[in-house]
């Protein structure tokens, strides 16, 4: 793996809630490397959503930087990161609330292709259903709301509607905290499986530590705003540093008997 | 469905029929004038009597249904349109867009209605069209105020974080994903809205500034026969009773439809 070209680099990126006075991220500053899975790791409420948004844009940042491909995110005007948008993708947490309950499958990813115009109009149905493939649906899923399909279900929709911009770099907000148990692992493969095929770029936001070291290669552990360790996925399991992240480590006893991937 | 809502249903699709049929409904020509058979009572021929100029009162009747029913409909057309339009904007862009725009609605609401429309009537000549318009444009705050709340807590859902990440724009996100989503309470604004708008309509006529003769409407056929109340008690009681089971019919449907929502 070549992990040397530094695809996102976030400099001193800061927000601060004013109605509440939470200041959800302090100067946060990290790099993510082409083809690397970046764990995030860190209790509920600590920013790690807030971070994954501000990253997107998605809500704005008070100040800092967010380079993609050196160019500075935050700088640039609204229309041109509706293009940048398609290299940068998201996953959320629940599958529940992400999709449109008044969108069939079908239409959700089609509308990508039509927004983005990446893939010319008598071919949309035939990739639609190559994506739904991909992500272990079928093509009896295109006329289907998301009303009439199971937690595991909607979020492999979703992560077809990810994928459909073709990105290179995805924020996965905890993708399978709202989900079963089995339907966990299922969908945790599904997104290491893609990873390694399109070589793409993970920011995986976590609160299960055994998730993160069955999938990450580096971890940032985060507390109430701030970064407080930073390193090698086996180097801060097996050696933490931080009293925090001893804590977290204890906390989740039996993680290692997970084996790590 | 309860069975009220049913019921109003069977009203409101009732009138519908009565009004796209007019024609083959009719038994004689709105306009066509009888001076033999003035104020003649209900009879087999002409079952709801005749008017003042021996016109057959049922195919007035009839006729009327259809501009009562329209001016309802496109008056609330029109409401609907601006209602949701500013009050989306209102609810997504929020800021200095939202303050504006409630203020406005604050101001609206201070005017009593009715004497305002009074007022541009008599500016404006009394035709269809501007009393469509009129009506139109002084009952929409509702529904902006409705649609603004459903916006308000639909935003800030994952699902258009997700369509913003994927690079829709604002209006594509607006149009395809926030109003359909917040359709459901201002239907019911809407249906109670078409009940509204046909009182108004039917209230201007009777004062003789709505609809004008000849072509008829139930107001302005009550208006007629309040003139000759004594003589032929016809002309008020059934446009009177029109109105009444219309403006019932769309309530209950309304109400039906609200019910429905509470539960869902």
């Amino acid at each position: 793996m070549t992990m040397h070209l530094e695809l996102l680099k976030i400099d001193s990126l800061h927000k601060t809630f004013k109605k509440h006075k939470v200041t959800a991220v302090d100067n946060a500053s990290f790099s993510i490397f082409k083809g690397e899975v970046l764990g995030l790791v860190g209790e509920s409420g600590c920013g790690k959503s807030t971070l994954a948004k501000l990253i997107l844009r998605l809500i704005d940042a008070d100040k800092g930087s967010i380079f993609y491909k050196n160019k500075d995110l935050l700088k640039i005007s609204n229309g041109d990161m509706r293009k940048a948008r398609k290299d940068l993708q998201i996953i959320f947490q629940d599958p529940y609330a992400s999709l449109d309950p008044s969108m069939r499958i079908g239409e959700v990813i089609e509308e990508v292709y039509s927004i983005h115009k990446n893939v010319s109009w008598h071919e949309r149905k035939n990739k639609t259903i190559e994506l739904l493939e991909t992500v272990g649906l079928g093509e009896s899923y295109l006329n289907r709301l998301p009303s009439e399909l199971s937690g595991g279900e909607r979020q492999r929709a979703g992560i077809a509607r990810t994928l459909a911009t073709d990105p290179e770099f995805i924020i996965c907000d905890e993708p399978v905290s709202s989900l079963d148990i089995s339907i966990q692992a299922q969908i945790l493969n599904l997104l290491i499986e893609l990873q390694k095929r399109k070589n793409l770029t993970y920011l995986f936001i976590s609160h299960d530590l055994g998730i993160i070291a069955s999938v990450c290669d580096r971890v940032i552990v985060m507390r109430s705003g701030k970064f407080v360790e930073e390193g090698q996925c086996e180097a801060i399991f097996i050696n933490p540093k931080h009293d925090y992240t001893k804590e977290l480590l204890t906390s989740s006893i039996g993680f290692l008997d997970k084996k790590p991937k | 469905m309860n069975k009220l809502t049913v019921f109003g249903l069977c009203i409101v699709g009732f009138f519908m029929v009565i009004a796209i049929f007019a024609p083959i409904i009719a038994p004689y020509n709105p306009g066509q004038i009888d001076i033999k058979n003035i104020l003649t009572a209900p009879s087999y021929s002409h079952i709801f009597g005749t008017d003042s100029l021996g016109r057959d009162l049922f195919s007035r009747m009839v006729y009327g249904t259809r501009i009562s029913l329209m001016v309802g409909f496109i008056a609330v057309g029109i409401a609907s349109l601006i209602g949701i339009a500013l009050g989306a904007m209102a609810g997504y862009y929020g800021k200095w867009v939202d303050v504006i725009i409630m203020r406005f609605i604050d101001i609206m609401l201070c005017f009593p209605t009715f004497f305002l429309i009074l007022a541009v009537i008599a500016l404006l000549e009394p035709s269809i069209i501007n009393i469509m318009i009129i009506i139109g444009a002084t009952s929409w705050m509702g529904m902006a105020r409705l649609m603004r709340a459903e916006i308000l807590s639909l935003k800030e859902r994952d699902f258009i974080y997700a369509e913003r990440a994927i690079g829709a724009s604002d209006l594509r996100i607006i149009a395809r994903h926030l109003i359909p989503n917040a359709m459901a309470p201002v239907l019911v604004s809407v249906t109670l809205g078409i009940a509204g708008a046909i009182l108004v309509e039917s209230s201007l006529s009777f004062l003789g500034i709505g609809v004008q003769p000849p072509t008829p409407s139930w107001g302005n056929i009550l208006s007629e026969g309040k003139a000759v109340m004594g003589a032929g008690w016809w002309m008020m009681v059934f446009p009177g009773l029109a109105i009444f089971i219309t403006v019932l019919g769309y309530n209950l449907l309304g109400e039906g439809i609200r019910e429905k929502l509470l539960k869902s």
